[in-house]
């Protein structure tokens, strides 16, 4: 008997298949798995205005090419599909649903951006798929009580406020704050994680707040408008254009305060550089993951590896480009995560697997910084260093600092 | 007496061709209908959404060219009208508990008002300048989204909770939405032929082709011109609703200046004073930015610019402004040999 089933019959299987949900699944396979392939979906802005960060997407790709090239994990290749939304949360709802109702991919990972990801949450839980690893720094992806299917990845935004609060508060205590943000949750984070970090003292530091919206041509008047406010300090909230943008115009004015710069823009490659390296000497940031031009990494073994595998998966993006190692890093919980769940691939397990990990060390991240989740506990990144940029790369100065809440 | 003889034969032949003309555009229109509510049944789930997104882009560009095609009036803001709707019905589902399908009355409602408010200052600008006083809604639309953030969610959006289909019939969501966005489609389609096709669209008409003419011909040409406005953004606002409600999600980066260019890019490959080519319009927006990306990953807005430029070479009063005058030639040549004398009834 070869199928032939007529359409009312498979509208009613289709319906009862979907009320019967995960429970029945053959074998210890979710969709997308065979004995040779996992099918791993992902959204990625490779167009539009926040486009900066397909340098993830490509080094996403290029490390699971690797993987694949070597056997791929416990011998299933990985197929990663990667489609572009725009950085527009409906066409994000287009691509997701694509992805697991035509592509019948297994989870969504790193899929980028604060508003997509937002917009596709309710989807994903409700329908019981992992929401991997969200390519957000926002507050909200550790929330396991209400979205058990969705956890984040690096530090919150608000956590890496309150670490520059407290530098500010320790060694400026004069410090007249301004500050640049995007008019957005991302831009927000910012700056009440910077309110909560000063305290009581944050009326007073904090002299002059202005915003821009991603579709802006620049932010000129912005800064213009902080300058005047006569602040010290900058803190810059931005993406990786305005960030460059802003540390250009800030230079060229002749304004020279002690700048703050958020951990999403700091690549020396796509932000720094074409800012004018000379312009960001002195600014400040966060990091948890090794800047690959700083020469102390560069006799490491990890850092050879990284290398060659730059060299030979990955020779579109620049070899000094944050971006990549973000991309690099995550792919390797990912595939942790994966090998962990053994031959068990079902959605429920994997994101069990997820949700379990301890003290997982990275090659790329910096020393004394790992990764650990539990079921109450969607915050795989927790700590930071800060780092300043001398012309060239940055130098990280100090210990590695938990940040706290968020 | 011959006279007489001859009077009821052409009167007889001719409402008979007529008739046989009139029952085979029903017939086709009939047939068209249920292709539409068959082939949900026939595709799956994430194919039937995608057609749900086309039907709701055609709405909103047959607003467009009631407004552009029919009035003469360029919009490069109707992304703003379709962000109120969405909004609308959002706020309406969210805040207040509203069942979804009650949205539509209020975002229409909405939607004139703001559109015949919107028309009045228009009225004062023509061409380039009105496309640019448009240009403005469309481009303050998602700022105003985030500085009312308390209404609207500002960044984060607003998540809505997915509608039911209604007990009973044995359909599930994405058909259920499919259907429902089927109806407001084609009650659309009956309304705007409805006002087009009479005294209001004669007059729109008229304005778009000489304004001093009809002036003096006695038409009100600032009433017609606010009345097409409100009309127009009714259509789009509708749309916006239905989509906020299929999408289950509204936020400020959906509906950046892109939108807006997106319906007019639309409604010109359609054919801007056509009703059928919004639908080819729903088409082009939905599929084409898809169908660049999987030719190139590099460059996908080159391959778009590519398809926008081919169809304006080979079709250049869009698809269905070029064929339909063509299929109407046919027809009536058709017509003309099965008999003489209808021949001249069609041309008076």
């Amino acid at each position: 008997m070869i199928f032939k089933a007529p359409i009312p019959a498979l509208i009613f299987a289709g319906i009862f298949a979907a009320a019967s949900g995960d429970v029945c699944t053959a074998a210890e396979y979710g969709p997308g798995v065979t004995d040779t392939e996992i099918k791993i979906g992902n959204t990625m802005p490779y167009s539009g205005p926040a486009s900066g960060y397909s340098a993830i997407g490509k080094s996403l790709s290029a490390y699971f090419a690797m993987i694949n090239d070597h056997g791929g994990i416990n011998g299933r290749k990985i197929d990663f599909i990667s489609r572009d939304d725009s950085y527009s949360p409906p066409k994000t709802v287009e691509v997701v649903r694509k992805l697991f109702e035509e592509d019948q991919a297994l989870l969504l990972f790193q899929s980028l951006g604060t508003p997509p990801n937002l917009a596709i949450r309710g989807y994903l839980n409700d329908n019981k798929i992992p929401q991997l690893f969200v390519g957000s720094g926002a507050d909200q992806w550790n929330d396991p009580k209400h979205y058990p299917w969705t956890i984040g990845w690096q530090p919150s935004y608000g956590t890496e406020a309150r670490i520059f609060a407290h530098y500010v508060l320790d060694n400026m205590p004069d410090a007249k704050i301004a500050a640049l943000y995007q008019n957005d949750d991302f831009g927000k984070d910012y700056i009440n994680g910077m309110r909560a970090g000063l305290g009581d003292k944050a009326g007073k530091m904090i002299v002059a707040t202005q915003s821009y919206e991603t579709t802006d041509p620049t932010v000129d008047s912005q800064i213009s408008a902080l300058q005047a406010s006569g602040a010290n300090v900058l803190l810059t909230a931005a993406i990786p254009k305005f960030t460059t943008l802003a540390i250009r115009k800030v230079y060229d004015i002749g304004w020279r305060p002690t700048q703050f710069v958020n951990s999403v823009s700091t690549s020396v490659g796509s932000v720094m550089k074409p800012a004018g390296a000379e312009k960001g000497v002195g600014v400040i940031s966060a990091t948890y993951t090794k800047d690959p031009s700083d020469p102390r990494w560069q006799d490491t073994p990890e850092y050879k590896e990284w290398l060659a595998w730059m060299k030979k998966y990955n020779p579109s993006v620049n070899v000094s480009d944050a971006l990549a190692v973000y991309g690099y890093s995550t792919a390797q919980t990912l595939v942790a995560v994966l090998k962990a769940s053994g031959d068990n691939l079902t959605r429920e397990h994997v994101m069990k697997v997820a949700a379990n990990l301890h003290d997982l060390h990275l090659p790329m991240l910096l020393p004394g910084i790992t990764i650990s989740t539990s079921a109450g506990d969607y915050a795989p990144i927790k700590q930071m260093q800060l780092q300043k940029f001398d012309g060239n790369a940055w130098k990280a100065f100090g210990d590695v600092i938990k940040g706290s809440g968020g | 007496m011959e006279k007489r003889v001859a009077e009821p034969e052409s009167l007889t032949s001719a409402p008979a061709t007529l008739a046989s003309a009139r029952n085979w555009r029903w017939l086709a229109t009939f047939a068209l209908i249920a292709f539409a509510a068959a082939l949900p049944f026939a595709l799956s789930k994430y194919h039937v959404f995608e057609l749900t997104m086309v039907m709701i882009y055609a709405i909103a560009v047959l607003g467009l060219n009631i407004l552009t095609g029919y009035n003469g009036q360029i919009s490069l803001g109707h992304g703003g009208f379709f962000a109120v709707g969405a909004y609308t019905a959002a706020i309406l589902m969210h805040r207040y508990g509203v069942p979804y399908w009650l949205t539509l009355p209020p975002a229409a409602f909405i939607g004139f008002v703001l559109g015949v408010l919107f028309g009045l200052p228009a009225l004062r600008f023509e061409g380039p300048y009105l496309a640019l006083v448009t240009l403005a809604m469309a481009l303050a639309t998602p700022q105003l989204l985030k500085y009312f953030d308390t209404w609207t969610g500002g960044q984060q959006g607003i998540n809505l909770v997915k509608p039911l289909p209604p007990a009973g019939l044995a359909v599930d969501l994405d058909r259920w939405l499919y259907f429902l966005v089927l109806i407001v489609l084609l009650l659309a389609i009956r309304i705007a032929a409805n006002i087009l096709h009479g005294r209001t669209g004669r007059a729109f008409v008229a304005i778009r082709d000489h304004p001093i003419a009809a002036a003096a011909m006695g038409i009100d040409t600032a009433r017609y011109k606010t009345l097409a406005f409100g009309t127009s953004t009714l259509f789009t606002a509708v749309a916006g609703a239905l989509a906020a409600i299929v999408v289950g999600y509204v936020s400020p980066e959906g509906y950046s200046i892109f939108l807006s260019v997106s319906f007019l890019v639309g409604s010109a490959i359609g054919g801007i004073a056509t009703i059928g080519g919004a639908i080819v319009g729903g088409f082009f927006i939905q599929f084409v930015p898809n169908l660049a990306n999987d030719i190139s990953d590099a460059a996908p807005w080159a391959i778009y610019g590519l398809a926008m430029l081919l169809f304006m070479y080979t079709m250049p009063r869009g698809v269905v402004g070029t064929l339909e005058p063509w299929i109407v030639k046919s027809l009536s040549t058709r017509k003309t040999a099965a008999s003489d004398s209808v021949g001249q009834c069609d041309g008076a």
